[in-house]
């Protein structure tokens, strides 16, 4: 009986558009009023850790949304056969062989990719993100809702570490991208802001500046949306 | 009703065939792709050998290493020799560079054993270079080196690597601002083995005194760094002996 309702829903959900407005705020809200790092506090340890640059957010961001995306579709697709006693480690599974897939890929056919990236298996596989959203909408909605899930989310934490990456490393090192953008810091042959006195903030190349500047845009973001303030 | 999902023996049954299939994916992958894997790190092994004794293509601040399809011919003009010493024994092998340090550092742990100790020989503009690979610890995981130096142990090239450093911080041991103040650095102090410190605070940021055994550390990475003072002192130290029957 429970499953002819299932299958019933998921016609309904099958004649609904594509891109439906109910499926596109699954898309949008993650990356503002749903964000899965300043508002539901997920994904911070991978903010803190790879943060002190901005290529290294980038490259992180795509990975994440990679995983993310195809994850949440293969979830989704075994969601009705997953034993409910294990389906954290099936979870566990999913993304760890996704990630291994794409590593010995990478490895195989683009090898200076897969070099810079090897830094980041391990921060995918245990990313909280990635098991959160498995857990907690993959495992009840379908693949294109779970895709669009996924991809929202893993927009919602490229943002963040995006303008996080873009702080530290102007700020910290006085480079985006690696290239040097306030001028030349090195004594002697000060060039640009250097020359009028400024100083690189090495504290912002350490991880508890990330924590502080996730929290200046915490606070940003719900000082603009009054509804976002939890009340105690 | 109960549904069949959570059974028990529908949870043993799900979890045997979960394995299989993953396991089978994953294996099969990693053979299929074993050859063209080991390739790249072959290749990589060149680049970073020619690197070390000052072939490549780097361009005012960025790492270029000589390109994949000139990798092979380059290697064997620049390459004269190929050692591998062993005590006292010096033995010319062609695969020396395959050599993998790793192991050679767990069999080495083993006192009877006498670790393969891989050298290369390089010719470049009629001077001698040694270049030698060497294997420690960074805060993370394996962090690695080829060093290039003439006969008196002064570096003169260096290119690091490592498994997982910290970007922006530690990772930047790869970058040419940290790799090449090593380039002219001594080994030696007063003749005796000495090793290069990355120090902190040094009052050398410029590194114009090439005679301190001292290079500068990076910010936000000291283990990092300490990791790379340590593998150069306890490893280059090994190959102190064939330097001094140079002399």
């Amino acid at each position: 009986m429970a499953e002819v309702v299932e299958q019933e829903k998921e016609v309904k959900v099958a004649k609904e558009p594509l891109f439906s407005k109910k499926n596109r705020k699954l898309f949008t809200d993650p990356i503002t009023d749903d964000n899965p790092i300043t508002i539901q506090v997920l994904g911070i340890c991978s903010a803190l850790a790879i943060t002190a640059e901005l290529k290294a957010s980038i490259v992180m961001s795509i990975a994440v949304l990679f995983v993310l995306g195809v994850g949440n579709v293969v979830i989704s697709l075994m969601r009705n056969i997953i034993p409910q006693k294990i389906r954290i480690i099936v979870q566990l599974i999913v993304v760890a062989t996704l990630v291994i897939i794409v590593d010995l890929v990478l490895k195989a056919f683009a090898y200076e990719l897969s070099k810079t990236l090897s830094v980041f298996v391990g921060l995918i596989i245990t990313n909280c993100i990635i098991m959160g959203r498995f857990e907690a909408f993959a495992l009840g909605n379908g693949p294109w809702k779970a895709f669009l899930d996924g991809l929202g989310n893993a927009a919602g934490y490229a943002v963040i570490l995006i303008i996080v990456g873009f702080f530290r490393e102007l700020l910290g090192s006085g480079t985006l991208l690696g290239i040097p953008v306030l001028g030349n810091p090195i004594p002697g042959e000060k060039t640009g802001l250097y020359a009028l006195g400024y100083e690189n903030n090495g504290f912002m190349l350490l991880a508890p500046m990330a924590l502080i500047v996730v929290g200046l845009i915490i606070w940003v973001q719900r000082s603009r949306n009054v509804a976002l303030i939890e009340e105690n | 009703m109960e549904k069949i999902s959570d059974k028990n023996s529908y949870t043993v049954l799900f979890t045997i065939g979960m394995v299989i299939i993953v396991g089978s994916l994953l294996a099969f992958l990693a053979s299929s792709l074993k050859e063209k894997i080991a390739e790249n790190k072959r290749i990589e092994k060149q680049q970073n050998i020619l690197y070390a004794m000052g072939v490549n293509e780097n361009d005012e601040s960025n790492v270029e290493f000589v390109s994949k399809n000139k990798v092979e011919s380059e290697f064997s003009t620049y390459i004269k020799k190929q050692l591998v010493i062993q005590g006292d024994k010096i033995i010319e092998d062609d695969n020396a560079y395959l050599i993998d340090i790793k192991k050679e550092k767990e069999l080495a742990k083993d006192a009877a054993y006498q670790r393969r100790l891989p050298l290369f020989i390089g010719e470049k503009e009629n001077k001698t270079f040694y270049v030698v690979p060497i294997r420690g610890k960074g805060l993370w995981d394996a962090i690695w080196a080829y060093v290039g130096l003439d006969d008196k142990m002064v570096v003169q090239g260096v290119y690091f690597d490592h498994a997982g450093e910290t970007p922006g911080l530690g990772a930047n041991i790869k970058q040419r601002f940290f790799m090449d103040d090593f380039i002219g650095e001594n080994l030696l102090s007063d003749g005796s083995f000495k090793g290069i410190k990355v120090a902190k605070g040094n009052a050398d940021p410029k590194n114009i005194d090439k005679t301190d055994n001292e290079v500068d550390a990076i910010t936000g990475s000291t283990i990092t760094g300490d990791g790379v003072t340590a593998m150069i002192k306890s490893e280059l130290k090994l190959y102190v002996p064939y330097f001094n029957t140079l002399k």
